[in-house]
């Protein structure tokens, strides 16, 4: 699938890399349970082909994520909790292959920075929302001469 | 010859750049009149030498000059001429004289359509305008031009990608660079208006056309490229998250919370240096995004270091600008006063929180964007930042968005009773309610995702029409016909929104996948359609070959389609594709794929069932269309008119 905006960096780019038809999960993959095969599916969109240009194995046609496709519906068949066959991949192939990073170390700012920016700037939009309902009257009352000036104009002097 | 006079109106039209970007500038801190003026007849005289530069660079591609290398590495005498024509842009040299064209473009039309300008302001936002060109002008000559000669011609071209050779594809980077350079615009501004210290209402008028048609084009390039991946990668994805599509959707995303703060400054002379700010970040983010795609450093580290300099110069480019926006802007910020008091419950407070959404959810997806980047380089940590982070990180916003706009976009500006803004909204309310029932009913034992989805866009769409209801009154339908164009594009373009979340939603949760080997005359069944593998031919096209399955559809025994998969191979460059058959409809789209001949006889065919999948482009559409109303109102119009009568008055009085 990154192989997809990876041809859109080719049109602004000048490398051209070579990009494969897509037709990732053949039909001998596909498992006759339905719900195990789509936990499978699940799976598999989260985990990164570890060799190819950010594609999942889902969607990837590298030989290596049709074993990794082939290993995950094998865990689960076996019984497998979901995060049991996640935790195995990314035992074997490190943290690259994951496409949500473990909020775990220095991930904690990845997976904050949205929610602690968002309070900074509510934070602040209400501090600026009160200032503006504080400011004084847009115009001062008007003084006797100009109050007499508006008679006038009001009679149609 | 040509290619030559390219080369050289490109080195002239760098010379005119570095005039516009001093001359005017000297002029009107000076007060010299003649000095600024002189910007405008230059701004003009930019877009005519890249109107010949680019037209060269044209000619050059339609007619094969392998002489040129960039013809030689990206074209080929059997490419169809559309292809001739996008194959100039379809590489990075081309793409960036294509940008600097737009560029010269946007200029010369703020010097043709800024008549009513102040003279001063005028000067400034073309020489700030002429110094961006100047920058990339510099890039393009000195680090990737276009129209170098080779010794030894070659008899034949290396061909454009074939996935690159598509009429979505071909015209999506004109419209994203329309978008991307249109934010240059509402950047000259923005930094004019600080070296004069001054913006009022009149500078947001003018601000907010450009922006406005800025982020209309952006809406367009992006839905061209979603569509794009949708029929040609061959499993009908539309949205990646992948840094090229963010190094877009970013901009996009400070164009929209830009164009909504302008409207504050228009009406009611708040939220100046915020929206100066917005202004300097929206085009920021544009560079930050050519530098991602240039560079290739979010792809792929190492990439970076084959061919740092051009990495490095956009780096330049964009820390100078950016870098000198902010500076300037941290010293000018304090002088701009607002003037407009108003209750945090109004129309005001509900746009800021608009802003505080979208430039909340814009950084959300800058974060996600460079984290693998970061993480590699601090503590060394190489990992994957991909959709299941977006989905999460990313949606909560859009929800809260989706909540609240209805809302705020009926509240009165100054002060609004929560009370008497929900009244006119109760209708649409119920709709929604009635739409989320039916979904609910309609998709069995799912997850909430279809009903809070199609829940959210109808929400939208009907809080658009009673906003519009609401502004007709009882007059009836004259009224509603003679609305400000501005009240129109509004209604439109939220709608187009809420259409898309719709879109979105149901065609995740409902859509069917089907992956089978198919045998030739044996039927199978995919949701409510029949579908049966009749052939698979060998075509010959005009520089591929080609084998066509053709797969005919039915459903409840009345045909529906005939599709033809093919797969392809383009031999120059060696390179197979699959191209899916698409029967549109309005509901659904069937969408068919053939894989390879199997060994026990039969082909791989993969087929979904696409519900609301037109939807998607068409409420971005509908979005844009939208911009487009707003954009004819009167009062750009006025404004317009006015400049050419005062125009006509002045002039004589010099």
């Amino acid at each position: 699938m990154r192989r997809a905006l990876h041809l859109i960096v080719l049109i602004l780019s000048l490398a051209m890399v070579p990009a494969l038809p897509a037709f990732a999960v053949q039909p001998d993959e596909v498992l006759d349970d339905a719900g195990l095969e789509s936990r499978a599916r699940l799976i598999s969109q989260r985990l990164r082909c570890p060799v190819c240009q950010g594609e999942n194995i889902d969607e990837s046609n590298a030989p290596i994520s049709r074993d990794l496709r082939l290993f995950v519906r094998e865990r689960l068949v076996a019984g497998d909790s979901d995060s049991e066959v996640v935790d195995n991949v990314v035992d074997r192939f490190g943290e690259f292959v994951l496409f949500d990073p473990r909020p775990t170390g220095s991930n904690l700012i990845l997976w904050l920075a949205g929610p602690l920016m968002a309070l900074i700037a509510a934070a602040l939009a209400f501090r600026f929302l009160r200032g503006r309902n504080q400011v004084g009257p847009e115009v001062a009352s008007l003084d006797a001469d100009e109050q007499h000036r508006l008679d006038e104009i009001m009679r149609g002097k | 010859m040509i290619a030559e006079f390219g080369h050289f109106a490109l080195i002239l039209a760098f010379m005119v750049s570095i005039y516009q970007m001093t001359v005017p500038m000297v002029g009107a801190a000076k007060g010299w009149h003649g000095w600024m003026d002189s910007a405008r007849p230059a701004a003009l005289a930019q877009l005519v030498l890249m109107a010949i530069s680019f037209g060269a660079l044209t000619i050059a591609f339609v007619t094969s000059d392998f002489s040129v290398l960039l013809v030689y590495e990206n074209s080929h005498t059997s490419k169809p001429l559309i292809y001739k024509i996008s194959g100039v842009w379809g590489n990075h040299e081309g793409s960036m004289l294509l940008w600097v064209l737009i560029l010269a473009l946007f200029g010369a039309a703020a010097a043709l359509f800024g008549g009513n300008l102040p003279p001063s302001l005028r000067a400034r936002v073309l020489g700030v305008q002429s110094s961006i060109s100047a920058a990339f002008y510099a890039f393009i000559i000195f680090t990737s031009n276009p129209f170098w000669r080779v010794g030894n011609p070659a008899f034949d071209g290396r061909d454009l990608n074939p996935l690159l050779q598509d009429p979505g594809l071909a015209f999506h980077p004109p419209f994203l660079y329309l978008g991307y350079v249109g934010l240059s615009m509402a950047f000259s501004f923005a930094v004019a208006a600080l070296i004069e210290g001054r913006v009022d209402a009149a500078w947001a008028r003018w601000v907010r056309p450009w922006t406005l048609a800025a982020w209309v084009f952006l809406t367009v390039g992006i839905a061209l490229g979603s569509w794009w991946a949708y029929y040609e990668l061959g499993w009908g994805g539309f949205w990646f998250w992948d840094p090229v599509e963010n190094a877009s959707f970013m901009p996009w995303l400070l164009a929209a919370a830009l164009l909504h703060s302008a409207i504050v400054v228009e009406k009611r002379e708040a939220l100046k240096s915020w929206t100066i700010l917005l202004a300097i970040m929206a085009f920021g983010f544009s560079l930050i995004g050519t530098f991602i795609v240039r560079s290739g450093v979010i792809t792929s580290v190492h990439s970076f270091a084959n061919d740092p300099e051009r990495g490095v110069f956009i780096l330049a480019i964009l820390a100078v600008f950016v870098g000198g926006a902010l500076t300037l802007y941290a010293f000018r910020a304090a002088d701009m006063t607002a003037k407009g008091v108003f209750a945090p419950l109004s129309r005001e407070g509900a746009l800021v929180l608009n802003n505080v959404l979208l430039a909340v959810a814009a950084f959300v997806v800058f974060i996600g964007t460079i984290w693998p980047l970061v993480a590699e380089m601090v503590w060394g940590r190489v990992l994957s930042v991909g959709p299941p982070f977006f989905n999460q990180a990313f949606t909560p916003f859009m929800i809260v968005l989706a909540l609240a706009l209805p809302l705020g976009s009926i509240m009165p500006w100054k002060r609004a009773s929560l009370s008497r803004s929900w009244k006119p909204l109760r209708g649409a309310l119920t709709l929604t309610a009635a739409v989320m029932v039916l979904v609910y009913a309609v998709s069995t034992g799912r997850s909430g995702l279809a009903v809070i989805g199609a829940g959210l866009g109808s929400w939208l769409v009907f809080g658009a029409i009673a906003d519009l209801w609401l502004r007709t009154g009882s007059s009836g339908i004259g009224r509603l016909l003679r609305l400000p164009r501005a009240d129109w594009g509004k209604a439109v373009a939220h709608s187009g929104l809420g259409i898309t979340f719709i879109a979105v939603s149901l065609i995740q949760a409902w859509q069917v996948e089907d992956v089978r080997v198919a045998q030739i005359d044996e039927p199978f069944r995919v949701g409510a359609y029949d579908l049966v593998l009749r052939s698979v031919e060998r075509v010959d096209g005009p520089n591929y070959l080609s084998q066509m399955g053709v797969i005919e559809a039915s459903r409840d025994g009345r045909a529906v389609a005939t599709l033809t998969p093919e797969k392809r191979v383009y031999p120059v460059q060696a390179m197979p594709t699959t191209e899916a058959s698409i029967d549109y409809g309005f509901w659904r789209d069937l969408y068919v794929v053939l894989g390879d001949e199997q060994p026990g006889g039969g082909w791989a065919v993969r087929t979904y069932v696409k519900p609301f999948a037109n939807w998607i482009w068409g409420g971005s559409i509908i979005m844009a269309l939208g911009g487009l109303i707003s954009l004819t109102d009167r009062r750009y119009r006025v404004a317009a008119g006015a400049a050419r009568s005062s125009g006509a008055d002045t002039v004589p009085a010099e």
